[in-house]
């Protein structure tokens, strides 16, 4: 995984170069955002109601039982947005699109339609790549953004109807008003951004890579959505060192 | 590649000591030929002797190790010559977009680099359709075509460039002999209607000898003959005649 930093950076790079290029590509961006966002919103709905009823499930008892159960709002709000919902997101979309993209440029290189394009003079990376990465930029925080209300929802939810919580909703968000700040949730957006990118450019590297046929578009799929994730998580790391209060 | 124009006279192409290796094996161990601009030039020879190749670094899609490839007498390596000339190449597997119907694969070129309104483009794709005889196919999906239409849609969309030279990459294999036929004298119509140079490689002696003006055959990445068909035919290496001679042995009945 590590030897082909390089190569997507470079990639990264070229693709950043020919973003001048988005507003003539806005059809192609508009189709790949359609198949991220909308194909994506009912999962990311159920996803983040559980991830944001979980969250209240482990922590509530545990604070009700020593009298703190007014701060769950607050510890569920934040966990969600700066945490649970961008990485999640992330992930689940490494997985749906990402695959999608490995396999879908890994196939056009195999069978030689990459060949074809540039042989008509025609970028594939004005013409592939950076459509999908402008969509996936755009739409994973959007979804992430989506994912965090959901999951707020699901963790008043879970509050007001488990009887070892017992916290009304109006008390859940009250505290979660009075925790959560503006930036919080900005900060979860700007990580799901990075992610995107994350995702885009590993899973269009392998697409480009792929060698040997049907095999070899698996093993691109695959490499896809690992790199992607354990880059993810990895980058995580950083981006929540460096955004630190 | 610039914008088509009316001027559409074949160019020249010239090989000199071309070299390419894959993993450390030498697939081209120097070839020096010379295509004349609006020839039919086919490359024969067996599998895996590097003819593929050789048309991907004519194109550009490869880079040679050694030698050199003029086009009209300029390296493609000098600044601005593949956009100078306008160049096409059908693939063998046809390499159509799967994600786009056979009007939008033909009309891409134009399409992709605004050349003309969407109106034109779709008269040029149903001109060009019918010209390779698929007319009214322009709303169907490559997977709905079979191996010859799609590589006649192939022959269309290099043929919307307006190309002054067209690769064909063995325009007819896995295709029965009508239409193989069909692809031939549409190679052989092309050359006659725009003078365009034409290389194909091929290992389909039928075609070959068919549409060739002059052809050359490859062995183990050497050139071993050039010439007219019939100075190819009459030349006596056992290499070449085994080439164009090969035939299956039905082994002999014993009672």
């Amino acid at each position: 995984m590590f030897e082909n930093i390089g190569e997507m950076l470079v990639l990264f790079w070229r693709t950043l170069m020919a973003l001048p290029m988005a507003w003539r590509q806005r059809h192609k961006v508009f189709e790949q955002f359609f198949e991220v966002g909308n194909a994506s919103l009912l999962m990311v709905c159920i996803l983040s109601f559980f991830i944001g009823g979980e969250t209240a499930l482990q922590t509530g008892p545990f604070l009700a039982e020593r009298s703190f159960a007014g701060y769950l709002g607050g510890i569920v709000g934040y966990s969600v947005c700066r945490e649970l919902a961008p990485i999640l997101m992330a992930i689940l979309i490494a997985g749906r699109y990402g695959s999608a993209v490995a396999a879908e440029i890994g196939s056009m290189r195999v069978y030689q339609e990459i060949d074809a394009l540039r042989t008509m003079n025609i970028n594939p990376i004005q013409y592939l790549i950076l459509p999908r990465l402008v969509a996936i930029a755009i739409a994973l925080p959007m979804l992430v953004m989506f994912a965090i209300l959901v999951g707020w929802m699901g963790g008043a939810v879970v509050s007001a109807s488990n009887n070892r919580i017992d916290i009304p909703v109006q008390v859940f968000f009250k505290n979660l008003q009075e925790v959560v700040q503006f930036r919080d949730v900005g900060n979860g957006l700007f990580k799901s951004f990075c992610f995107a990118l994350i995702i885009g450019i590993v899973s269009c590297h392998q697409g480009l890579v792929t060698i040997g046929g049907l095999r070899g578009i698996g093993r691109s799929v695959t490499k896809a959505v690992v790199n992607s994730i354990v880059l993810i998580i990895i980058f995580d790391y950083i981006l929540t060192r460096v955004l630190l209060k | 590649m610039n914008a088509p124009d009316s001027h559409q006279a074949g160019v020249g192409v010239e090989v000199r000591a071309l070299k390419k290796s894959f993993n450390g094996q030498e697939v081209l161990k120097g070839l020096d030929f010379k295509v004349e601009p609006g020839e039919i030039f086919v490359i024969m020879g067996p599998s895996g002797s590097g003819k593929s190749v050789l048309l991907k670094q004519i194109i550009g899609l490869e880079l040679a190790d050694e030698g050199e490839i003029l086009i009209n007498g300029e390296s493609i390596q000098s600044p601005d010559v593949m956009e100078k000339y306008r160049m096409a190449m059908v693939f063998q597997s046809g390499a159509l977009l799967n994600s786009l119907t056979v009007g939008e694969n033909v009309g891409l070129y134009l399409a992709e680099h605004r050349l003309k309104p969407p109106e034109e483009i779709t008269s040029i794709v149903a001109k060009n359709l019918e010209l390779v005889g698929l007319k009214g196919t322009e709303d169907k999906m490559p997977s709905e075509l079979s191996g010859g239409m799609k590589k006649r849609v192939s022959i269309a969309r290099a043929l919307i460039v307006e190309p002054q030279l067209i690769l064909y990459d063995e325009p007819t294999s896995e295709l029965d002999p009508i239409s193989a036929a069909m692809i031939g004298q549409e190679i052989l119509n092309l050359n006659q209607r725009s003078h365009v140079t034409s290389v194909v490689v091929s290992h389909d002696r039928e075609l070959a000898f068919g549409i060739a003006d002059r052809i050359a055959v490859i062995d183990e990445g050497r050139i071993v003959a050039i010439g007219t068909p019939d100075e190819v035919k009459s030349k006596s290496d056992p290499a070449i005649q085994k080439f164009l001679h090969a035939e299956i042995k039905r082994p002999t009945k014993v009672d």
